[in-house]
């Protein structure tokens, strides 16, 4: 027989379905708002339906050079992509052993986690500043600016995603069962061969969520960009750029759409995610199980 | 080594391949401590050149001079006094940045108590009320997908719903409630805290709910049959075991709202002082050392907020 449920469950779950309201409505409402009709303003009741103003976007009759600031955004979320995932498993392997300046780096992770993102970069802005008046004074008067998008950008950037990756590591790291790593060892495999054939695949899952930090956050990165970016705009400085002169529903398309790659890549993600984890289960160890 | 591979190699020395004299028969074996320094050593430097350096560099240029369009690196406490102008002269009334900062700190009071409150009771019923890991895991990654869209998409959202001719306005208004639309439901100090509210919650939920799902459930039954009620368990079990959460997730919010420019310029419609937006004011102005003296200072409140609540628990056990 099931228990009756206790009534503070049924008074939380309104609250937690209210709070998912509250999370996904608004985003929902310029979602829809983005296909008003030609006619249509900022605000409902619809006025007509259309892709009036996503088509007008993709024509690049808007304000911004759309397609410039779509590629390089997606230029750089993917490099920092790359990049978390590859420093973050680096180190959080690192992390399973005693080393000097362990607590130097986790301390650094934090403070680059919770140190406001106008400071760091601020900073940012001021090393490359002073980098370029080194450079014209010392060695070349013409030279322009170091700052850029693959520069002090990827920079900022990583200094905010890395910490999740580490942190997401912690946490891996922290259910994984060193035995299987030694059983590989054991029956002779190189350190190379036990991360590669064993602990790889076993934490792949996860490392698959540092991707997926690492391009979310970079794609939809602002407050670190700001300062750090250079004379270029990613696509989300480019819709801050907008708020300050909405007129029309094509801030909400463009909306629209930086909000379908959000959700193109984390729907790829957690279905591979998922997809590995059920392979695991089918052709994982069956000790344990016993022999019938 | 683990115990059972420790009580193996007494047995018989040298069993386990890899370990002792195997191990030191390979001369081009790497040390570990060089290995390590390999696999942490990429991130390391990331942190120096883009934090730790640029950290270095805003304290550095606080003390440096300026004129209208450049940075002139002579020591100077310009950077400072042009920022605490009138701070005394103008006593008992308070200058500008004492005013940006009360505003800032009460906003951020504000998100800070109203997240609390909101992410402690979306943690406790995952944590506690929903008893299949299915069900755990899809409404925890519920409240983690907004997460990973754009901050600024989802300020903008508010717009149809709270500007003047928005859905709550014009229902207020067709149903009699009120007779002009209110005005301040947009691009006030409202709407900032509700964006902020709406924007970091999460970052409240997140290690609430790691803490409380580490709370042995046992202790919760003990609890009851020790005869507690409902709020005598909650007050004296379950919120000071989640309490590592609970001041984790504050200062993730207290540290994102008192550097916060974005989010109160789009939905203050850029009329609001605050703390992080003195700095940014500055440097469109091109007067870093002022923006710089800005963000030491923000730097220096932060630090001491996180130094005061981290005296309450040890974070890094907690991880």
């Amino acid at each position: 027989m099931k228990e009756g449920r206790p009534r503070s469950f049924y008074v939380l779950a309104i609250f937690f379905a209210a709070y998912t309201l509250f999370l996904y409505g608004p985003m929902i409402a310029i979602y829809v708002l983005s296909f008003q009709g030609p006619q249509g303003g900022l605000t409902f009741p619809m006025n007509g339906v259309s892709t009036f103003w996503i088509a007008k976007l993709f024509q690049g009759t808007g304000i911004v050079d759309l397609g410039a600031a779509f590629r390089r955004s997606l230029l750089l979320g993917v490099i920092v992509m790359i990049v978390t995932v590859v420093l973050s498993v680096a180190a959080g392997m690192a992390f399973r052993r005693k080393f000097k300046a362990q607590s130097i780096l986790f301390y650094s992770a934090i403070a680059s986690l919770i140190v406001p993102s106008i400071i760091t970069s601020l900073g940012i802005s001021l090393e490359f500043r002073i980098i370029d008046d080194l450079i014209k004074a010392h060695w070349n008067e013409n030279f322009e600016t170091s700052m850029g998008l693959l520069t002090s950008g990827l920079g900022a950037h990583l200094t905010w995603t890395l910490p999740f990756g580490l942190l997401i590591m912690f946490a891996i790291f922290n259910r994984f069962d060193p035995r299987l790593e030694e059983a590989a060892r054991d029956l002779g495999a190189t350190p190379w061969q036990a991360f590669r054939h064993v602990v790889l695949p076993i934490i792949l899952p996860s490392v698959i969520g540092i991707g997926l930090f690492g391009f979310t956050l970079s794609w939809d990165e602002l407050a670190r960009s700001s300062q750090a970016i250079g004379a270029v705009n990613t696509l989300p400085l480019d819709l801050q750029g907008l708020t300050t002169t909405v007129t029309n529903p094509d801030i909400y398309a463009l909306g629209t759409i930086i909000s379908a790659v959000s959700f193109a890549v984390i729907t790829l993600a957690l279905g591979t995610i998922h997809m590995l984890n059920k392979r695991q289960a089918a052709k994982g160890s069956d000790a344990g199980k016993g022999l019938v | 080594m683990d115990m059972s591979e420790e009580v193996l190699q007494q047995a018989s020395p040298g069993l386990i391949p890899g370990s002792g004299t195997a191990r030191a028969a390979k001369p081009t074996r790497l040390s570990p401590s060089f290995i390590s320094w390999l696999q942490a050593g990429p991130m390391m430097l990331v942190f120096l050149a883009f934090f730790l350096i640029p950290l270095v560099f805003v304290i550095i240029v606080s003390f440096w001079d300026y004129n209208e369009y450049q940075l002139l690196p002579a020591f100077s406490g310009r950077g400072y006094t042009d920022t605490f102008e009138g701070c005394i002269a103008q006593l008992p009334d308070l200058c500008t940045i004492a005013k940006t900062y009360l505003k800032t700190l009460k906003l951020c009071f504000l998100v800070w108590v109203i997240t609390l409150f909101i992410g402690f009771w979306v943690a406790y019923f995952l944590a506690f009320h929903v008893k299949s890991k299915t069900w755990q895991m899809g409404l925890s990654l519920l409240c983690t997908i907004p997460f990973w869209t754009s901050n600024v998409i989802r300020m903008i959202a508010w717009i149809p719903l709270l500007g003047r001719n928005g859905l709550v306005n014009s229902g207020l208004v067709k149903t009699g409630l009120i007779n002009h639309p209110l005005e301040w439901l947009l691009f006030s100090e409202f709407s900032v805290v509700l964006a902020l509210v709406h924007l970091f919650t999460f970052f409240m939920v997140v290690p609430i709910f790691n803490s409380m799902v580490r709370i042995d459930k046992s202790l919760i039954e003990a609890a009851y049959d020790a005869g507690a009620t409902g709020f005598q368990t909650l007050v004296n079990v379950i919120i000071p075991l989640a309490k590592p959460g609970i001041v984790i997730g504050s200062i993730f919010v207290i540290t994102i709202v008192m550097g916060d420019f974005i989010t109160i310029g789009v939905m203050g419609g850029q009329q609001i002082a605050a703390a992080g937006k003195i700095i940014e004011t500055r440097v469109n102005a091109l007067q870093f050392p002022a923006a710089a003296a800005n963000a030491v200072i923000l730097l220096v409140i932060t630090f001491l907020i996180i130094t005061m609540m981290s005296r309450i628990v040890d974070i890094k056990k907690e991880l």
